[in-house]
């Protein structure tokens, strides 16, 4: 059995200990909200934060979680860079499919929390490791932007 | 059951199987159209029931609940908002007293008559519901009304409708759709309605806010791939690699031993592992030992297609597309001839959310969760595989994380229901991001050739265009397409340029290739228009003209051409100087009922290193019915269109895919996207399509300012930065990394490259 703190709730899981963190999330507690993009840590869809560090959970074997709290997208709102972000996100319309959309708002929220006054250039550096196939950059920065103001 | 292929030995049987399921997508140019079930009353499987229930599209429930039941699915494009601005602007009201659902399958009350059948794609949603949808508001709201004057006992022509509630204007009194929902039931249905002026409108043409979207930002909504069933497991599937081959012999005693692996599933051309989570059944599937049939294909490589391409331009008869007067007379008395050919590669969809689908296959029916833009094809599918008939086949269709063409086939879900009815239990199907790069069907190759001659003022005298390359149409529809009929998608955004051409020949060779092919982002114009543009630039240079100077020249008898192309000069600035090393491009073209004119800004370095600096963008898409989501469409269609034109191209060696995930199937990051500004040109015009719209003006403004910036043409896609160097510059090769994102992805490959070492413990964001 391994120990995990997801979202504030400590949880007890029975799985091999190479199992990504995402299909532990996705499949054996059922927080589904975190997605399955490329499995090789190049797309972002699966970002999560690790005691607030943003992560790539599908390359991030469960064991090696430890005690270091598991925030997905479903808890994000709690904190406050999580809930201005998620603010921002709809009152700019960033949302297309919004399938990435966790993922980037997971390492959106997570720069904001180190950084709260992020320049264009902190923006490419945090950012460009999510891919987001309906092109919504632009107001994914613009909306970066505003959240980091409110 | 295989994984139908539409290799030419394999197509016979899918075609039948669509004729026999009476599936008509693509069917508009056999003139098959079904009409949209405007106060169709009849009730459907599956459907919303209500007190309320005049058509197809409106439910409104005594307790006041309204729902609309939406005939196209969200795919992220905005069509679920944009729909219910329609119905919602006539029944009087607001958005959010609204839920909306999307249509079960059902091709009779749900259809797109541009595409013959259920489906969402081509740019064609707004379009096909501009009135249908407007009606039903209308319909249902004189229902209301009357059936509140009936109540009141006072003439209708005193009530008025709004926000859900109609009030008898003389004495203020008031009642809710609601309370008038069984009444209004009884009324007749209006065989016609007046609409609203345009003057009138409420909420056309307002940005209200997405009614998709508060689900997206804290992970509440559910996409295909995040159902769960009770009892359910996991599979994740290897087709054969090669094109058109088949399932051999397969060793599953090491997968058999993988913790969590229930099941070993095989198929025709593939053989699936089920566990009981995804995990376990991927790491099932890695240790099986599979052998394949690699069948005819084995050999095939995407240079020898290619060059089947090309000797089929030259030698085979071509199918006429448009000829005005006599293009070789005019090409032999023509001052200056000017000719060029263009190479476009295959490309993958890639849509973030990689295939799925859940099924469950019990005695005597089928449930299917999926998201799909053909929710009746996914249906019939389901039908033939089990054999049940079409009313015991349950389509739940969901939110889909991005489309582009490539869930307008549900080949997949045919493959997951073959896989499913082997097992008891219900199983839900993910393709792992490599299956789905390389099992997917394909933007067609084309190579096309052109030319023109020019007058003594360096206009063209003549226009000659020949395209050669496969038939969508033709891998697509029941009964595939003739051989000597022309596959009008092959030349959209070729036969009729927005220019005054006074000679002008465009053909089409037909050279289906052997892997299976289908629609991609801007169909036909996505591949026209960058061979019409950039030729078209290649023009004003041969005759020292100034681009945009020589468009105007060509525009003077289309009014909405140069009205984009105008706007799109003013706000580029173009002409104004640029830094050495940067340029202009701009892209003039009419697809799906919009005009669009886009000027690229971009920087090429010595290295042959491209920088998006800025593009400009005008539009003239009609009546806007929610300018906000026409813009983020061009943004994210331009976006969409850039990152095929700088990085994507699939190809073929030993007859498999080479590309495998997003490392080497490359999509634009965010460190890489121009500034965006789009302007709007008024217009009463109807409604013209804008989900690909701009995906259309990407490549050739592209190619356009690449050659304003370095005096290089590119003709081939994608773009080649080797052919950018400066001279002198190092000649190691160009990576198609551009700078800034190169030390990102260093970080990523060695996450990477830790992960499969299987020792990774921590894998940081950045």
């Amino acid at each position: 059995m391994i120990a995990l703190t997801v979202n504030g709730e400590d949880r007890s899981v029975d799985v091999p200990d190479d199992m990504p963190l995402l299909w532990v999330l996705r499949d054996i507690i059922g927080l589904t909200g975190t997605k399955f993009g490329c499995g090789i840590a190049q797309c972002g869809a699966c970002t999560v934060q690790l005691d607030g560090q943003p992560v790539r959970s599908c390359v991030l074997p469960v064991a090696s979680v430890g005690t270091r709290h598991v925030t997905t997208v479903e808890a994000i709102g709690a904190t406050p860079s999580g809930k201005k972000v998620q603010q921002a996100w709809l009152d700019l319309e960033v949302i297309q499919c919004g399938y990435c959309q966790s993922g980037q708002i997971m390492s959106a929220s997570a720069l904001l929390e180190r950084n709260p006054d992020p320049s264009d250039g902190d923006i490419d550096a945090a950012m460009s490791g999510n891919i987001c196939r309906c092109g919504t950059y632009t107001r994914i920065r613009a909306a970066i932007k505003q959240a980091a103001k409110a | 059951m295989s994984k139908p292929s539409s290799s030419p030995q394999k197509v016979t049987s899918r075609r039948a199987f669509l004729q026999g399921s009476g599936l008509l997508l693509g069917f508009t140019m056999l003139g098959a159209g079904i009409r949209p079930g405007f106060a169709a009353a009849e009730p459907v499987e599956g459907d919303v029931t209500a007190a309320f229930s005049p058509d197809a599209f409106i439910r409104i429930d005594s307790d006041g609940k309204i729902t609309f039941i939406l005939p196209n699915i969200e795919m992220g494009q905005g069509t679920h908002t944009g729909e219910a601005t329609l119905i919602a602007e006539e029944l009087e009201v607001g958005l959010d007293q609204v839920k909306v659902v999307d249509a079960p399958p059902n091709d009779k009350l749900y259809a797109t008559a541009a595409l013959g059948g259920q489906a969402t794609g081509g740019s064609t949603s707004m379009r096909a519901t501009w009135e249908s949808l407007r009606k039903a508001g209308a319909a249902a709201r004189t229902m209301l009304v009357a059936a509140a004057a009936a109540q009141w006992s006072v003439p209708v022509a005193e009530c008025s409708a709004r926000l859900g509630v109609v009030t008898h204007q003389p004495t203020g009194r008031q009642l809710a759709y609601g309370v008038l929902a069984d009444a209004a039931g009884k009324q007749p249905v209006p065989t016609d309605v007046k609409l609203k002026d345009p003057k009138d409108f409420q909420l056309i043409g307002k940005s209200l806010r997405r009614v998709d979207t508060s689900g997206k930002v804290n992970g509440a909504v559910i996409y295909g791939i995040d159902v769960r069933v009770p009892g359910m497991k996991v599979a994740t599937v290897a087709a054969c690699p090669v094109v058109g081959g088949k399932l051999g012999a397969v060793d599953e005693k090491a997968a058999r031993a993988v913790p969590g692996v229930r099941d070993i599933v095989k198929l025709d051309n593939a053989v699936a592992v089920i566990g009981d989570h995804f995990w376990a059944a991927k790491k099932g599937l890695e240790a099986l030992t599979i052998s394949w049939d690699e069948g005819a294909h084995a050999k095939l490589s995407s240079a020898d297609m290619m060059a089947t391409l090309k000797a089929a331009s030259k030698n085979k008869t071509p199918i006429m597309a448009r000829q005005e007067g006599d293009a070789a007379g005019a090409l032999k008395a023509a001052a200056k001839t000017v000719e060029a050919s263009y190479e476009l590669p295959f490309l993958a969809h890639a849509p973030m959310e990689p295939i799925n689908c859940v099924v469950h296959v019990r005695a005597d029916e089928c449930e299917i969760w999926v998201g799909t833009q053909v929710p009746t094809q996914a249906q019939g599918w389901a039908a033939q595989v089990t054999g049940f008939p079409l009313d015991k086949i349950i389509v739940h269709n969901h939110l889909i994380g991005g489309g582009f063409g490539r869930r307008l086939v549900a080949e997949s879900v045919g493959q997951a229901v073959a896989i499913a009815k082997q097992v008891s239990y219900p199983v839900k199907v993910i393709w792992t991001r490599e299956e789905d790069i390389q099992h997917d069907l394909y933007r067609p190759a084309y190579f096309d050739r052109i030319s023109a001659g020019l007058g003594a003022d360096g206009l063209p005298t003549v226009w000659i265009d020949h395209v050669a390359g496969g038939s969508v149409l033709g891998n697509y529809i029941p009964g595939g397409w003739p051989q000597d009929k022309l596959d009008d998608d092959a030349v959209e955004g070729a036969a009729k340029p927005p220019y005054d051409l006074p000679v002008i020949q465009v053909d089409w060779v037909r050279e289906d290739p052997p892997v299976p092919i289908t629609w991609w982002r801007g169909v036909g114009p996505t591949h026209n228009v960058f061979v019409v543009e950039s030729f078209m630039d290649e023009l004003a240079h041969a005759a020292g003209k100034d681009p945009v100077e020589y468009r105007r020249a060509l525009t003077k008898n289309q009014s909405r051409a140069a009205g984009v192309l105008e706007l799109a000069a003013e706000k580029s600035g173009w002409g104004s100087p640029l830094p050495a090393g940067s340029g202009r491009g701009i892209a003039l073209h009419d697809a799906f009922g919009s005009f669009m004119a886009a000027v690229l800004e971009i920087t090429v370095s010595s290295a042959g290193e491209i920088t998006l600096d800025r593009a400009v963008v005008a539009v003239d898409c009609g009546i806007t019915i929610n300018p906000n989501t026409v813009e983020a469409q061009i943004e994210g269609g331009l976006i969409f269109g850039l990152s095929a034109a700088l990085y994507s191209g699939i190809t073929f060696s030993n007859g498999r895919v080479d590309q495998s995930n997003f490392h080497d199937y490359r999509i634009l990051r965010n460190n890489e996207a121009p500034k965006i500004e789009i302007h709007h040109l008024k217009s009463l015009e109807s409604p013209g399509g804008i989900g690909e719209t701009a995906t259309v003006s990407a490549a050739p403004a592209l190619a356009n300012a690449i050659f304003a910036a370095t005096g290089k043409r590119l003709r081939s896609l994608p773009f080649d930065r080797n052919q950018l160097k400066s001279d002198g510059a190092d000649k190691t090769k160009v990576s198609m990394v551009p700078p800034l994102a190169a030390p990102l992805l260093a970080v990523l490959a060695n996450s990477k490259q830790r992960s499969e070492t299987g020792i990774e413990t921590d894998v940081e964001a950045q």
